[in-house]
């Protein structure tokens, strides 16, 4: 209600852009402006430096091109891969099978792990009677388990059992450390107004782990391709990883890099779209 | 005749940790009568949060007996507001939406609600603010908002645990001065715990001084201010009357402080 606290709220910046800029601000501005676009030109180097040097080197046959195939490679390979009507199939395809089993394989992870780290948070008991398996289940190399999936759970299913085994655990991990760190103060607010243990969490716990829920997204959308890779090397008749299979048993390096630069887009893709998601979200808290 | 707002009778509580048992409350006895303005003040640790958890209905007390209205307290009422050292105000929620936090966990109507939330907001000139996030508000707007949440679910007897020690000086003053306005016109029954002796003293109808763990009643003064008739001071100019730097010494050298002791 006083001046002094209704200005606390505007903007700090505001003021401040308004009134014209000091010299030292505007070389300060200009220096920033600077450092980032050498960031970014060293980055382009850096990029280009190595697409030359892949694309060089075995010209000059230091490196044997067999293995390496080439950059200059990438684009007519992909072309005459969508084209393609052989064996390898139409690499569009092979892309959208491995997204579409991916995408399937983290939000089977994402609802997994939730639903487990509720049920934890539900119960202290059952969380300090399974602590020490889900400690051990996630440090354990879930590629061991290729080959009992691929004989348990069959040539696809196999697939998002992997997606799901990598990403799980460190998901149930995350969400509930994150539960736990949500203020208990803020459950004592509600408790006072006497909310149950089901509204403690539809009100105080599930909303306040939103960002966590993000974060453990991020990491699992990289896990899950990981798994989704693993599995289709063992069993698929199709996807990307099956394609890198393929390719490098009939020594196709060109398929095989071709696919993991798609591999690379893809990732790089739905991580930006988690980021974005994330900004959106988070811009409205602090 | 009616009974007492609060009531607490020889309550006990002691809680246990793997390390140790500690012994929070002996056999404390107090009375509240229906719109009394009552402080408790008291060293940290000295149980003083505790004893508006047993009367919240969010702890049991070991031994005795804890009665709000005349009814044993078992779990949290609607009778009660609590008002807690910071805000709290839900990140993700607008500060509309933080104060009807309280209807909606307890099921009141919520069209009536939202009207009442945004009469009390708008009260304590929040009314602009109402689709703001709370980390857009500073820290006095927060704690105002804060107050609207715990009013809005109508209780009866608002239970604050130091809920302006977050703020800087200032403000402090000028939203206890606020607070004390509001409630009063409310007629609410209120039971403030504070470690702050002026506040208590500038704000409260009595004094309770609770001595260091484990925690008992020490002494109670009731508080008052110059020539009658023209009713009690409001907080910011009790502390200019000549009775305010009396009760503070007695308090002081009750509490018995002891600075690196």
């Amino acid at each position: 209600m006083s001046a002094v606290e209704r200005e606390a709220i505007e903007p700090a910046a505001s003021p401040r852009a308004a009134a014209e800029p000091s010299p030292l601000y505007s070389a300060w501005l200009r220096r920033l402006r600077l450092n980032r676009r050498l960031i970014i030109g060293t980055q382009l180097m850096l990029l280009a430096l190595f697409l030359l040097a892949w694309e060089v080197f075995p010209r000059l046959h230091v490196l044997n091109p067999m293995l390496t195939s080439y950059p200059s490679a990438i684009g007519p390979t992909f072309v005459s891969l969508v084209g393609s009507a052989g064996n390898e199939g139409n690499i569009l395809y092979h892309s959208w099978l491995t997204l579409l089993r991916s995408v399937i394989g983290f939000t089977l992870a994402m609802g997994l792990g939730i639903a487990v780290a509720v049920v934890l948070w539900w119960s202290a008991f059952l969380y300090r009677v399974l602590d020490p398996f889900l400690v051990v289940a996630n440090a354990l190399p879930k590629i061991a388990l290729v080959p009992i999936f691929y004989i348990w759970l069959g040539a696809i299913s196999s697939i998002y059992g992997m997606a799901v085994a990598i990403a799980v655990f460190i998901t149930i991990l995350m969400v509930f450390n994150g539960f736990k760190e949500i203020d208990p103060n803020k459950v004592k607010l509600v408790r006072t107004f006497g909310a149950s243990r089901a509204q403690i969490l539809r009100k105080v716990i599930l909303p306040g782990s939103v960002p966590t829920m993000i974060a453990a997204l991020k990491v699992n959308v990289g896990l899950a391709l990981v798994g989704v890779i693993v599995g289709e090397f063992q069993s698929a008749k199709a996807g990307l990883g099956f394609l890198i299979q393929y390719g490098s048993q009939i020594y196709q390096m060109n398929m095989v890099m071709t696919s993991i630069v798609i591999l690379a887009v893809i990732s790089t893709v739905m991580y930006g779209l988690i980021a974005w998601f994330e900004a959106g979200v988070l811009q409205r808290r602090q | 005749m009616t009974a007492p707002a609060v009531e607490l009778r020889n309550v006990s509580l002691r809680y246990f940790t793997k390390e140790s048992e500690t012994e929070a409350l002996r056999d404390v006895s107090l009375t509240v009568g229906a719109g009394e303005f009552v402080g408790i003040v008291g060293q940290s640790g000295c149980g003083k949060s505790t004893l508006l958890s047993l009367i919240a209905g969010i702890l049991e007390p070991t031994a005795g007996d804890v009665l709000v209205a005349g009814e044993r307290v078992a779990g949290p009422s609607r009778k009660c507001g609590y008002m807690l050292q910071q805000d709290y105000l839900f990140e993700w929620r607008t500060v509309l939406d933080n104060v009807l936090l309280g209807p909606e966990i307890q099921g009141l109507d919520l069209a009536q609600a939202r009207t009442r939330g945004r009469a009390l907001l708008n009260g304590y000139g929040l009314g602009e603010f109402i689709d703001y996030y709370p980390h857009q508000l500073s820290g006095g707007m927060r704690q105002r908002a804060a107050l609207a949440r715990t009013l809005n679910t109508e209780p009866d007897i608002l239970l604050l645990d130091e809920p302006f020690s977050a703020l800087d000086f200032q403000t402090r003053l000028a939203l206890a001065n606020e607070a004390w306005r509001i409630l009063k016109r409310e007629k609410k029954t209120v039971i403030l715990v504070t470690h702050d002796i002026s506040e208590a003293v500038s704000m409260a109808d009595r004094v309770i001084v609770m001595s260091r763990r484990p925690g008992r009643i020490k002494i109670e003064h009731e508080i008052r201010y110059g020539g009658n008739g023209a009713g009690r001071p409001a907080p910011f100019d009790a502390r200019n009357e000549p009775e305010f730097g009396a009760y503070f010494s007695r308090i002081w050298a009750e509490l018995e402080i002891h600075v690196g002791g």
